[in-house]
């Protein structure tokens, strides 16, 4: 083999040309590498998201919360299902919820819709990862609100003590809570009643409860899915937001399109440089075939040098997409149209992935020059 | 007596260039032993390039017969003459053609690289090159940091580390002063005498040609004189 040594030094006497190819490439892997982080922040949102044991239960056919809706009759046939834990005070751990959206204007200025949640205390009970951070919680009876503190940093009116206006009323916020990065993070919350009142609709978009045990959990889900009077589903709270990761699909698909295209480019600052490499090395080349090094050889070492150039410009990638690490950010959910708060999360797969990407882009760029270099005729370039 | 290592019957080369055939070697009639010290001299263009390419499979001669070592290499592939070359030819240039980005020693374990050889192997085979042409205290220079005349022992010594069997050198002391030119040439001489290493010196220059024991002469494609040594400069 060629040593790694000759392609090193050789790039560091091309050096302008190789910073320029490894900056190149550099900047793309970044672009890649925070939309990658995107993808994922997006997606952990929704996987970090609910307590085992948990159902979610909504109208049977709907994807979600916010396109289910049932009467409130139904709601005593499942809070007395066998099987639901109970609390200290011997009352079955379960709160029926009414999902709203409303329409709110940014800090930026822009429109967005919200999630709103009407609830009671035990909403809070069996959502452990929500704490209030600030303030205090909503109370019954009053117009009040709790709101998440990414919420509140990028909605106007949305600070403690701060009034929204929402459907007929003006509510209070009085709290703000942190939800741990889950998807609750993205939720305004209140009473359950008073958002009945206010929007004159006596309704319910979901019921969450909590099982007894794995087993229990199954067999509510059954009872639930084989009443044919009550038209619901149970779907484990953990894998109804697992299943939300749909949100991401379209970021995700246009990260992809944007990777191949701006890889394809990036390859092709690789190979332009590699090509000057090769042009101007075709004496050195000539000198190691007639040492004994084979075409392969010498294909392997362009190849190897333009490897090196992804890789350092890998490297810088990762470095520049690193500090967007815990930015927090928002995208209009697919669902429901309302605004999904979360945090851009670098993971060491990713930057690994930056990395092998990085290395695809030097491999692609370096194939046809080194394979020009390891075609020259022996004879030809000796002359040179 | 010696061994025989290279035997031309009627070799001849023909180039193509747009349509036209020109004829570079004609009707080569050469056989070389183990241990000659040959010199091949000519005018430029006369085919002396060509012929050292032949011998060291770089090139291929399009008629004739050729045998070097008992093997015939017109009929090796490609990756076969390339392993014939790193065993059995180390070679010489007129302009060195170091690896610039490559030290002295670099430069002198190439060849070592493609055989099955261990690190400290290698190291030990390189500084006994490098001693042979007196530069082991250069192992660490690059090559901009070398004469002229140390470049070219350099690659004398990249050529000898293998321990291959002939030396082709083509005009290595072509770009040299006379001063350096000597020296590399008594190094080539000192590698024949001490080590019986077979030489085939390419050169335009008759002082370099007196140290070979035997002369050959080119002109036009034909070796047309040949002539033994001793003889002296005049
Ligand atoms: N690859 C080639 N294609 C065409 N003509 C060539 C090629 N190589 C050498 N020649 C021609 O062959 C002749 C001899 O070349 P060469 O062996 O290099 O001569 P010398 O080394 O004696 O100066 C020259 O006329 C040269 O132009
Ligand atoms: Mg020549």
């Amino acid at each position: 083999m060629i040593p790694l040594r000759y392609n090193i030094g050789s790039l560091w006497v091309r050096r302008t040309g190789t910073m320029m190819a490894v900056l190149g490439i550099g900047l793309t892997v970044s672009i890649v590498v925070t939309m990658m982080e995107l993808v994922h922040g997006l997606e952990s949102t929704f996987v970090d998201t609910g307590q085992e044991d948990n159902l979610i239960v909504i109208r049977q056919g709907g994807l979600n919360e916010v396109n289910s809706y049932f009467g409130r009759d139904v709601y005593p046939t499942v809070r007395f299902l066998p099987g639901i834990a109970k609390g200290a005070d011997g009352e079955p751990l379960v709160v029926g919820e009414a999902i709203v959206i409303i329409n709110h204007t940014r800090d930026n200025g822009q429109p967005s819709n919200m999630l709103v949640r009407g609830t009671s205390a035990m909403g809070f009970y069996l959502r452990p990862e929500v704490r209030i951070v600030e303030g205090r919680r909503f109370r019954p009876g009053l117009r009040e609100v709790n709101v998440s503190r990414s919420l509140s940093n990028r909605f106007q009116n949305l600070k403690l003590g701060d009034s929204i206006r929402m459907s007929r009323s003006d509510w209070k916020v009085v709290g703000i809570f942190d939800a741990g990065g889950t998807a609750y993070d993205s939720e305004l919350w209140a009473s359950y009643e008073e958002i009945c009142q206010d929007w004159d609709r006596a309704f319910y978009s979901s019921i969450l409860l909590k099982a007894e045990s794995a087993e229990a959990a199954e067999s509510i889900r059954k009872r639930i899915a084989d009443d044919q009077r009550i038209h619901l589903q149970a779907v484990p709270q953990r894998k109804y937001y697992q299943e939300q990761t749909s949100a991401s699909v379209g970021i995700k698909g246009l990260g992809y399109f944007i990777a191949v295209v701006m890889g394809i480019g990036a390859s092709f600052a690789a190979m332009n440089m590699m090509y000057g490499a090769v042009m101007s090395r075709s004496k050195e080349v000539a000198t190691l075939r007639s040492l004994g090094f084979r075409r392969r050889h010498i294909l392997a070492s362009f190849m190897m040098e333009s490897i090196l150039v992804g890789l350092a410009g890998g490297i810088l990638g990762c470095l520049l997409a690193l500090p967007i690490h815990g930015v927090s950010t928002g995208t209009a959910s697919f669902q429901s149209l309302s605004e999904i708060l979360f945090n851009f999360r670098i993971t060491p797969e990713i930057l690994f992935k930056g990395l092998l990407f990085a290395t695809l882009v030097g491999a692609l760029g370096g194939f046809l020059p080194a394979r020009r270099a390891a075609r020259m005729r022996l004879m030809d370039i000796m002359k040179e | 007596m010696n061994e025989l290592l290279i035997e031309m019957k009627n070799l001849s080369r023909v180039f193509r260039r747009d349509g036209v055939e020109i004829q570079v070697l004609r009707d080569i009639n050469l056989r070389v032993f183990s241990s000659d010290f040959i010199s091949l001299m000519g005018p430029s263009g006369s085919g002396k390039s060509t012929l050292l390419n032949i011998i060291a499979g770089i090139d291929r001669p399009s008629g004739g017969e050729l045998r070097v070592l008992d093997a015939d290499l017109i009929s090796m592939n490609e990756d076969q003459l390339a392993g014939w070359r790193n065993r059995h030819v180390g070679f010489v240039f007129q302009h060195f053609n170091l690896i610039p980005v490559l030290t002295a020693f670099g430069n002198v374990e190439l060849p070592l690289l493609l055989t099955p050889l261990s690190k400290k192997e290698r190291r030990e085979h390189v500084m006994t090159a490098l001693n042979l042409v007196g530069l082991t205290d250069r192992a660490d220079h690059y090559p901009r940091q070398l004469s002229g005349g140390q470049e070219q022992r350099v690659a004398i010594a990249r050529a000898i580390v293998t321990d291959p069997t002939f030396i082709l050198a083509d005009e290595p002391t072509g770009d040299l002063d006379a001063e350096s030119a000597e020296e590399v040439l008594k190094v080539l001489a000192g590698l024949n005498d001490q080590f019986q290493k077979t030489i085939v010196l390419v050169t335009h220059d008759p002082r370099a040609a007196a140290y070979a024991h035997i002369r050959h002469y080119l002109d036009k494609g034909v070796l047309i004189q040949k002539e033994h040594a001793p003889l002296s400069v005049t």
